[in-house]
């Protein structure tokens, strides 16, 4: 095991705890591109009833940026490790994961490692393979995801520019506080590029049979990341599992759908966990 | 113009200019503002759907309005690259910030051309603060975007740059030091070499090499200096030595020839003099003689067997290749078993402790070996190595040690 930094997995992946103390744990665990601030919408809904554990992936939002290390990071299965760590250092059980994007897939690793800290998995709009193969249709090409990374790059003048520390000063919106304009999705141009080749790179499709927890797939009617045939795979390929279509526009219905995703995830959290 | 005296200078039709500016004012009606703006206006529903476009962007596109309004999200104008930014980062800023601006991003026009663009888009609410769509502007980037590309190519070419030069020097370093030391029976050898700039060659150097007839050469030193001029003194300093050493069997006369060519270099640039240590190695008794002289250069430490340390009282010599008319002195010191020696180069008592001006200093380098003593040539070192690690980037300069040990007999303690 190579050395993970000073603090524990709490402080590397800024782990927050909200909710009742004594209720069934729901980990929210956000995909590529933004930060835990994916849930604001979603997870003070679960806090009446759940234990909710909110986190940064190392690299993204508060993170330890000094914890980030490329070739840990180079496949999903360092991301999951982390997961597991925190859970692990939490002393967590009966956790349902809730991996939206890229975290489905990470999740998917996760609850495969240690099925018994697991007692179920929400898929929210995941997708196993995001470039096409013979037979297996991911919506994108080789090219496009090139094409991400050129994005991605060329925002890059911007964010560095926008490093200095301007304070938002907004009184007609107080939720923004002194956050930093377009921080919950800002990180180090060479960690982005690096997340976006692993996440778009990535192919877990052969994983998916292993799952044995209890799983639900939650897709959206409209997704430009992942098409409705993909969440349909998904939903074959692992055991027992359930689809639900939100309708819903976009890769991220927890800030375009927040109470009918809060819904879902409650409902099929309530049961899993009893 | 005719002098008219004060007051608004006439139009072209004799109208004052400022009701001429009115004028134009109220033709430039917002209708037509919003359509032929400079720039692309765009007005979508929460989910993307286009709802209102300007005929700006339409130009741009190439579509009809008929064939977006109603029917298009404002994704599907993006390229697929650009999609997977805007549902990753784009729409999620603006979904929890209400606005978001100065996104670079590109359009696909309907003949398949990319059109590189800045993109601003903010969320307009209702008066309870309700989400009702969305607006965005759009500027032609072309120019800016090939000028940014420019910046990002010659930053990528300057990161490439520094690689490379960092590998240079690394590999350009290695072939100034011995690869491995040489195997003398009887003797443990250990060196070490701290690199202080990835950027930078460094002017330590040391050696040790037979010379056949169970002798042996050893020397370490440090070149003034830095970088190609220090590199190319370094390797003269390596072959003279080595060459010297052959015809002289008095490290004082070695040093002296060493001296005699690095002088005539000296003359010519008034660069690049150096501080050494030399000696000859040859086993006598259970131990070994070793015979020094040293130029400008640091006393050896000597920690003995006995569990105490001590620097060699020898003369620190004069600087090497200053001056042309200079005498070297030699020293005789016996090495008996468990002795270990210690050559090294200021980088190490010259170090920066963190206490404003303080420096690590000798004193200091002396208390650490009576601490180790007795220590073989390869404790030693790593105990150096453990104490440069500690000084982090309070090593300003290179450091080189090199320790010869001559190991405890069995059934010493």
């Amino acid at each position: 095991m190579g050395s993970m930094g000073s603090g524990g997995a709490v402080e590397r992946n800024n782990v927050v705890l909200r909710g009742r103390a004594d209720g069934p744990v729901v980990m929210l665990a956000h995909g590529f591109g933004c930060d835990q601030n994916l849930w604001r919408l979603v997870a003070p809904g679960l806090e009446r009833d759940f234990r909710v554990v909110l986190f940064d992936h190392v690299g993204a939002g508060h993170s330890d940026l000094s914890a980030w290390d490329p070739q840990r990071y180079a496949t999903l299965d360092g991301y999951a490790d982390d997961i597991l760590r925190i859970c692990a250092e939490l002393d967590l059980r009966q956790v349902v994961l809730v991996g939206h994007s890229v975290s489905a897939m990470i999740g998917v690793l996760a609850v495969t490692r240690e099925p018994e800290r697991f007692a179920g998995l929400v898929l929210l709009c995941p997708s196993p393979r995001y470039v096409d193969d013979a037979g297996y249709r991911g919506g994108f090409s080789q090219a496009d995801i090139d094409e991400l990374l050129d994005s991605l790059d060329s925002n890059y003048l911007g964010w560095s520019a926008a490093m200095a520390p301007v304070i938002m000063g907004n009184p007609e919106r107080p939720e923004l506080g002194e956050e930093l304009a377009n921080s919950f999705c800002r990180t180090d141009p060479l960690i982005a590029r690096a997340f976006a080749r692993t996440t778009f790179l990535s192919d877990n499709r052969s994983d998916l049979p292993h799952v044995t927890v209890p799983t639900l797939v939650l897709q959206c009617s409209r997704d430009a990341i992942a098409p409705p045939e993909v969440g349909e795979f998904v939903r074959a390929q692992i055991p027992g599992s359930r689809l639900v279509t939100l309708a819903a526009t976009g890769h991220c219905p927890q800030l375009s759908a927040p109470d009918a995703t809060l819904a879902a995830i409650a409902s099929f959290a309530a049961v899993s966990a009893r | 113009m005719s002098d008219t005296g004060p007051g608004p200078a006439p139009g072209p039709h004799g109208v004052p200019a400022a009701h001429a500016a009115f004028t134009s004012l109220l033709e430039d009606n917002a209708e037509d503002l919003y359509e032929n703006a400079p720039c692309g206006y765009l007005s979508t529903l929460l989910d993307g759907q286009i709802a209102k476009i300007n005929g700006t962007l339409l130009s741009w596109l190439g579509y009809t309005r008929d064939e977006l309004v109603g029917h298009r999200y404002f994704a599907d104008l993006l390229t697929a690259g650009g999609r997977l930014y805007h549902e990753t980062h784009f729409a999620p800023l603006l979904n929890m910030q209400g606005e978001i601006g100065g996104v670079a991003l590109e359009l696909r026009a309907a003949d398949g051309t990319r059109l590189p663009v800045l993109v601003n888009s903010v969320v307009k609410t209702t008066a309870t603060g309700q989400p009702l769509l969305i607006r965005t502007t759009i500027f032609d980037a072309r120019d800016r975007r090939a000028y940014e590309r420019e910046l990002l190519r010659a930053r990528q070419e300057a990161d490439h740059d520094r690689e490379r030069l960092q590998r240079l020097v690394t590999t350009l370093q290695r072939s100034l030091l011995p690869p491995a030391l040489p195997e003398v029976p009887g003797l443990d050898a250990a060196a070490h070499y701290h690199i202080a700039s990835a950027d930078e060659v460094g002017g330590d150097f040391y050696d040790l090499f037979a010379l056949g007839g169970e002798r042996w050469g050893l020397f370490l030193g440090d070149v003034c200096g830095k970088g190609a001029s220090a590199a190319a003194a370094t390797s003269l300093i390596r072959y003279t030595l080595r060459a010297a050493a052959v015809y002289d069997a008095d490290p004082a006369a070695v040093l002296g020839t060493l001296n005699t060519v690095m002088h005539e270099q000296y003359e010519r640039d008034g660069r690049n003099f150096c501080t050494a240590v030399f000696g000859f190695l040859s086993p006598a008794g259970g131990g070994f003689t070793v015979t020094l002289a040293a130029g400008g250069h640091p006393a050896p430490l000597l920690i003995r067997a006995d569990g105490t340390a001590g620097y060699l009282a020898m003369p620190t010599g004069p600087l090497i290749g200053v001056w042309d008319d200079v005498t070297f002195a030699a020293t005789t010191v016996t090495l008996n078993p468990g002795d270990t020696l210690l050559l090294y180069t200021d980088g190490i008592t010259e170090a920066r402790t963190g206490a404003p001006h303080a420096r690590y200093g000798e004193e200091a380098l002396r208390d650490l070996a009576a601490s180790l003593a007795p220590a073989s040539a390869a404790s030693a070192v790593a105990a150096v190595i453990a104490l440069l690690d500690r000084l982090g980037a309070g090593v300003e300069d290179d450091t080189a040690v090199l320790a010869l040990g001559v190991p405890p007999q069995a059934g010493t303690p």
